[in-house]
């Protein structure tokens, strides 16, 4: 039957977390998020810190950028040996870093440019984006020692164990600009600190910082399996980010509709509600081994947006604020009063609902395909009403 | 009283000296006697006199070799395998939040525990044509039940009639369903149709048109826990008026259910009997498909799925019976933990995992082991013996008999009399009501709020006293790991 059970280790953790998005697309250098994450320092413990950035490499936004981590040379040379076989190097270097105090002995840290061979994926029958995430899945669970941080367009992660805004200046993250930013400063308790172990998760240009301990992730792992996610590294956000690429990319669903799946409204609620609800039923029958349960606050960023969201129950904190075009989420008002101090509107959105930054037209790509046809909504509320709830 | 009360004739009463004296030897233990004298002048306990010890010959090997040498028979029996195998539930430990994820209270916040049986698309599509967004295809046929325990089949003539009305009155207000068994459905109780799963068995007894469009669902029975390959025997004697009418058979003829469905020799067979059973009930009813639990179970299961069951149930070597011969009951199958958790990792294998629910039976005892289950991956548990002992049931395995001095597993009026629907009703209710807050609190210790984050998050659970085989073919982990 070949069937494993994984050593698991879940990742148990309290954290920090931040974001925000220009929605004109205007880019920002990250040194404001190292200061918003750095106000919420309390919140982590130096065992973990991470950032993603999008709209960084806007000269090589046609090739899908690999950051990866090596362990040793010989987990670089065959990663490099799969890389050389599938894809077509592009331009690959070192990720910039500079030496800072308590960051020590970091691992290799390369970053690829990657296009692919179109005769290739003709032959496979398969799409760009699906294979990417094989061979990504592949070097993730055949080469010991390496570790892919981000898989995506004009974007990247970058993380490493230490306090998040050692991690920012480690990494030289000022000297990058970006449109959206997230953040995260990790707590975990049971996790020796591991590089690949810190937040965001990444895999295309899904990317996902998460506060919280998911206790469905047993049911909600194998549920990927079936569709041949492999989660390798033994925390929850990975399931996180994994729901997310399969609900929106795979199966095509709105964001909306995929937090709902994540998050659902009680039985309750659904029955009370009038004939839309059919629609939220029909999501919770079909999605229920995707229910993602217990406490968490996550932000999932997406090259066309930014969407914040919280247990059916909230049971951790998000707070989200707006100053003109700029969406902010942050753990705490303080992560965004920290480089915004007078917004416009700050609020505490409600547990499963999620709040949502879009990136204007004309920054748009495929992704507005699912997202024009729905109809308007206001900020912060569903485009449905869930009655009781909102 | 106790003369009265004990249909086996274990109480004597002499009217010429005016003393009631006792067989012990034909006593099975039912409390019947016990339990109603005024008087609490009653105890039963094991008869002393034993034979010498022996490790091999036990003095239960000594009688049946008795009994089979007077009557030159089968030996029968009735309800679940009484052997001492392991019962792996009490092999599973469950998990609890601490500190890092906060533990759910059930009496504050909502826990749910509302289950749909059915066929599930892999993914659902969206129509964005309207104003509002709708699902594309309406979804399969769905059972909706408000908790997942449901009630085993057990057909009208195993059971009494007051017996089988309880069941669908209580299925009724639990918002469960119960199951015919393969005796088909009494037009009184038709009323109870959308809580009701009938059963098309290989005597194909009581099934007809109505009996089909009446039901929630149908259920085709290839097998039962308690005699895998084993087909079913209602006595002539107890097939009274009512049950022939029911059963759509003479009164006093055997009712015989052959081994095997005989337009069902094959898997492809299968799927021509539940796409007619389809097409007869014009796809809106999901099709269960119930297997005994056997060696090759997964396989089996899977080719189930294929052939177009919604749902399946599979029924452990410790599933009950109304009569069945002993030696089959106690040495065919193999234990529904095993059975269940290899069918859900292999259809989750093959990636047909949401093609079908997984109903599990056999000898499901409180709300620990249904939690358990559903941490190993069913979808729902079917109780039979569980509801039976909450109607009155002391489990004394004589329901073969017909001699049932509970009024449950008779069809002799006067016997039948004894059990007022009424209170077993109720009594039944309560069961339910006790394990579902029972269940609520097991989950919300857990730190989950809806029982959908529990169905086959085996991470839920740890072994204790298992091999490493066992903890790799149900997929846990051993405690302290």
């Amino acid at each position: 039957m070949g069937q494993k059970i994984s050593g698991f280790e879940k990742e148990i953790s309290g954290c920090s977390l931040t974001g925000f998005i220009c929605e004109d697309g205007k880019r920002i250098n990250g040194e404001a998020i190292i200061r918003s994450i750095a106000s919420m320092n309390e919140r982590s413990n130096g065992l973990g810190g991470g950032f993603a950035a999008y709209g960084i490499y806007p000269e090589m936004k046609d090739f899908y950028a690999l950051h990866i981590l090596y362990e040793d040379r010989e987990a670089k040379e065959e990663a490099e040996r799969i890389l050389n076989e599938s894809l077509l190097i592009e331009l690959k270097d070192k990720i910039p870093t500079r030496k800072t105090k308590r960051i020590t002995r970091p691992p290799l840290l390369m970053r690829y440019f990657v296009g692919m061979d179109e005769n290739r994926l003709f032959e496979l029958e398969t799409s760009e984006e699906d294979y990417i995430v094989h061979i990504v899945m592949k070097i993730n669970t055949e080469v010991k020692g390496a570790y892919v941080f981000s898989s995506g367009k004009n974007m990247g992660t970058f993380k490493a164990v230490g306090f998040p805004d050692e991690v920012g200046k480690f990494y030289r993250l000022e000297e990058y600009e970006g449109y959206l930013w997230i953040a995260h400063g990790r707590f975990p308790t049971n996790t020796p600190g591991w590089w690949g172990g810190a937040h965001p998760f990444t895999l295309l240009d899904f990317s996902v910082v998460h506060n919280g301990e998911i206790s469905s992730y047993g049911i909600n792992r194998r549920y990927l399996e079936m569709f041949g996610y492999q989660c390798t590294l033994m925390t929850d956000t990975e399931v996180m980010a994994y729901l997310f690429d399969l609900l929106l990319r795979r199966h095509h669903l709105p964001i909306e509709i995929a937090c709902k799946v994540l998050a659902p409204p009680t039985w309750e609620e659904i029955d009370r509600g009038d004939g839309h609800m059919e629609l939220i039923k029909a999501l919770r029958i079909v999605y229920g081994s995707a229910l993602v349960n217990g406490p968490f606050s996550i932000l999932l960023a997406h090259k066309n947006g930014l969407i914040g969201l919280n247990d059916r129950i909230k049971l951790r904190p998000l707070i989200a604020a707006r100053k003109g075009e700029t969406l902010y989420m942050a753990s705490e008002e303080a992560g965004i009063r920290e480089i915004c101090s007078s917004p416009d509107r700050v609020w505490a959105p409600k547990a499963g609902e999620p709040v949502i930054g879009w990136l204007r037209e004309g920054h748009l790509s495929e992704f507005e395909s699912s997202r024009a046809r729905i109809p308007d909504r206001e900020e912060s509320k569903p485009m449905y009403s869930v009655p009781g709830v909102c | 009283m106790c003369v009265r009360q004990c249909a086996f004739e274990a109480h004597l009463y002499d009217p010429e000296t005016l003393e009631v004296s006792s067989r012990e030897e034909v006593c099975v233990g039912c409390h019947r006697c016990v339990t109603l004298c005024p008087t609490h002048a009653l105890t039963i306990r094991r008869n002393s006199l034993d034979f010498r010890e022996n490790a091999n010959w036990t003095p239960w090997a000594i009688r049946n070799i008795i009994k089979q040498a007077e009557t030159g028979g089968v030996l029968l029996t009735g309800m679940g395998n009484d052997r001492p195998y392991p019962v792996y539930w009490d092999h599973l430990l469950l998990n609890a939040s601490q500190v890092t994820n906060p533990s759910i209270d059930p009496l504050r916040e909502p826990m749910e525990l509302r289950t749909y049986l059915g066929r599930k698309p892999e993914k659902l599509e969206l129509d964005y044509s309207g104003e509002r967004l709708q699902i594309k295809n309406p979804l399969p046929p769905q059972l909706k039940l408000e908790t997942p325990i449901l009630f085993s089949a057990m057909s009208y003539g195993a059971i009494s009639y007051n017996a089988c009305e309880t069941l669908a009155r209580a299925a009724e207000k639990l918002g469960t369903y119960y199951n015919t068994g393969e005796g088909g459905l009494h037009p009184n109780l038709y009323k109870y149709g959308k809580n009701t799963i009938v059963q098309v068995a290989s005597g194909r007894f009581g099934v007809h048109k109505e009996y089909l469009d009446t039901a929630a669902a149908i259920e085709i029975k290839i097998g039962q826990g308690a005699k895998p390959g084993i087909g079913g025997h209602l006595p002539g004697e107890k097939v009274v008026e009512d049950i022939s009418k029911t059963r759509m058979i003479p009164r006093g003829t055997d009712a015989l259910s052959p081994a095997p469905q005989h337009d069902i020799y094959s898997i492809e067979d299968l799927r021509m009997l539940i796409y007619a059973l389809k097409e007869a009930t014009r796809y809106t009813k999901p099709i269960s498909v119930k297997i005994a639990a056997v060696h090759n179970s997964a396989a089996i299961a899977s080719g189930m799925v294929r052939a177009g069951a919604d749902i399946i149930a599979i029924d452990g070597f410790r599933g009950g019976t109304g009569a069945a011969p002993m030696v089959i009951r106690d040495n065919v199958g193999i234990p529904i933990e095993f059975a269940l958790a290899s069918i859900d990792q292999r259809l989750r294998e093959e990636g047909i995992r949401h093609q079908a629910s997984i109903l599990v039976a056999g000898g499901f005892r409180n709300s620990a082991d249904v939690v358990k289950a559903i941490a190993l991956g069913a979808d729902g548990v079917y109780i039979g013996t569980a509801a039976l002992i909450a109607m009155g049931c002391h489990v004394c395995q004589k329901c073969y008999t017909g001699k049932c001095n509970w009024g449950i597993a008779t069809q002799d009026p006067y016997l039948q009399k004894r059990l007022n629907p009424e209170i077993a009703t109720e009594r039944l209710v309560n069961l339910i009501h006790a394990w579902n807050h029972e269940i609520k609190e097991m989950l919300g210790g857990m730190g989950i709020n809806a029982i959908e984050s529990l169905r086959g998050n085996r991470l839920a659970l740890r072994g204790i006293g298992l091999t490493d085989t066992e903890l790799e073919i149900l997929g846990v982990l051993p405690a302290g790991r």
